[in-house]
């Protein structure tokens, strides 16, 4: 298992599937097969695989640690990188599909529904993570340093469940939502329980 | 199910209907689920064989009507009415049916009679959506009775010339173009003459958001999101600008006396 962990060719293949969901939408978008409102459709689950890839990443280290496969920590960077490629995208779309692109209207809807608010605030929050992904910016700020500011990525978790559970609470359908949240509760309250027990 | 030519005034809108696959696939009707595919996937379950419309409250001819005898009841008509939900999207669809007057006259409701309250079913054994705590159960709509007696609002057992879809409100509905979608509501069970002004589902699940009238106005944004814009389904293209909505959904001319004089933001 480390040694396919550690192939050359594992990270390019990673990278690949980290793409085919968008490929999927792409090609689904492009020959009509995402339904009546392929709007919708495409905001909707750009924002649900920035979500899932920010589970994965958050996964790798009590992975890593149940299993002692320490290379597992070389994706951890890929997958993070992707959760923030896809909240961009989402927020992208849903500028330009929802909001076709009006710079005023989409700062006065961010102001206005909360829960634009906090999917905003979400990838506001990634911004210095994603900015600071590669190694001269480790370097740069010290590994001290560095890991403070990525603690952050469990407020974006936090603040990305709030802004799912709130875009689903006009209808009171959170069957999703929890199932989110349970997974998420678990990856952090397992860190809550190292640190404890440690 | 085939419809002649309605005369009535708006009835016929010159918008081009939404596909069919579309109008029967992306649908809100919460019994079946909250998402929008679900009651194409699960509406399968609704039995509307035998159905019976009860009508009651204060009227002279209070009964119940057997869907045959309804089907009977005045010829059909076919209209292209322009849909709006309150989400935000549109459509336009070739309803088949008769004025909902056309019913309401025959049951001669008395002077005390203000409002007119639909019941739809709610079955648990057919409809899996129940189970969810989004509404009480059963879902109610209500009308003011000049509204209800308007010739535009329409008593639908049919679109695209067909019988109903179960996911569109099988075997009859209401549609009320010039209300938010979810006014018009859906299988309906019960017909209710009544003095005082109902409650209906969604005020009583959201009143700061959802009013009694709901009419399409784009001047009057739902707290959480605008309304001054719609886009239609199957037409305004991924990176098309979302079209205007307007005001009643467009039937302004015929619906717009109905509520001369009030404050549409606070009857909202």
């Amino acid at each position: 298992m480390t040694r396919t962990l550690l192939h050359p060719l594992t990270k390019p293949a990673l990278f690949l599937l980290c793409l085919l969901p968008l490929a999927g939408l792409v090609v689904g978008a492009a020959t009509g097969q995402l339904g009546a409102n392929p709007a919708e459709k495409l905001i909707r689950e750009l924002g649900e695989w920035s979500l899932r890839l920010l589970c994965l990443t958050l996964a790798i280290t009590p992975l890593r640690e149940l299993t002692g496969l320490a290379a597992l920590a070389r994706l951890r960077r890929m997958l993070g990188v992707f959760s923030f490629a896809y909240a961009s995208l989402h927020l992208l779309a849903y500028g330009w599909l929802d909001m076709g692109l009006a710079l005023a209207d989409i700062a006065a809807d961010i102001l206005k529904r909360p829960f634009i608010l906090m999917g905003f605030t979400a990838w506001l929050l990634m911004l210095p993570l994603a900015a600071t992904s590669f190694n001269r910016a480790i370097k740069a700020l010290g590994a001290k340093r560095w890991q403070w500011l990525h603690k952050a990525v469990y407020a974006v978790a936090a603040v990305a469940l709030m802004h799912f559970i709130w875009m689903r609470a006009g209808k009171n359908n959170f069957a999703e939502p929890a199932v989110y949240g349970v997974i998420l509760a678990t990856l952090l309250g397992w860190r809550v329980y190292r640190r404890a027990t440690r | 199910l085939p419809g002649a030519r309605s005369a009535v005034a708006g009835a016929l809108v010159l918008d081009k209907p939404t596909s069919y696959a579309d109008a029967t696939s992306y649908n809100n009707f919460y019994e079946f689920g909250t998402d929008k595919s679900d009651p194409a996937e699960r509406a399968h379950t609704l039995k509307t064989r035998p159905w019976t419309v009860s009508v009651e409250g204060e009227c002279a001819k209070p009964g119940r009507y057997g869907i045959e005898d309804l089907l009977k009841l005045a010829p059909m008509e076919e209209r292209i009415y322009r849909l709006r939900c309150v989400e935000g999207w549109s459509m336009v669809i070739p309803w088949v049916g008769y004025s909902l007057a056309e019913l309401i006259k025959r049951a001669e409701p008395t002077g005390k009679a203000k409002f007119v309250e639909f019941t739809t079913l709610a079955d648990r054994s057919q409809m899996p959506g129940l189970r969810s705590g989004v509404l009480d159960w059963p879902y109610v709509e209500a009308l003011r009775m000049d509204e209800a007696l308007h010739p535009l609002a329409l008593l639908a057992f049919g679109m695209y010339g067909e019988v109903l879809p179960n996911q569109n409100g099988a075997p009859l509905r209401l549609v009320l173009p010039w209300k938010y979608g979810f006014k018009s509501a859906k299988s309906i069970v019960k017909i209710r003459f009544v003095e005082k002004q109902p409650v209906s589902s969604w005020e009583r699940s959201a009143p700061q958001e959802y009013g009694f009238y709901s009419n399409v106005n784009p001047n009057v944004p739902h707290p959480r999101w605008s309304q001054a814009t719609e886009r239609r389904i199957g037409e305004d293209g991924l990176f098309a600008k979302k079209r205007a909505t307007l005001m009643f959904n467009g039937y302004e001319a015929q619906v717009g006396q109905l509520y001369a004089g009030m404050d549409l933001k606070k009857h909202y």
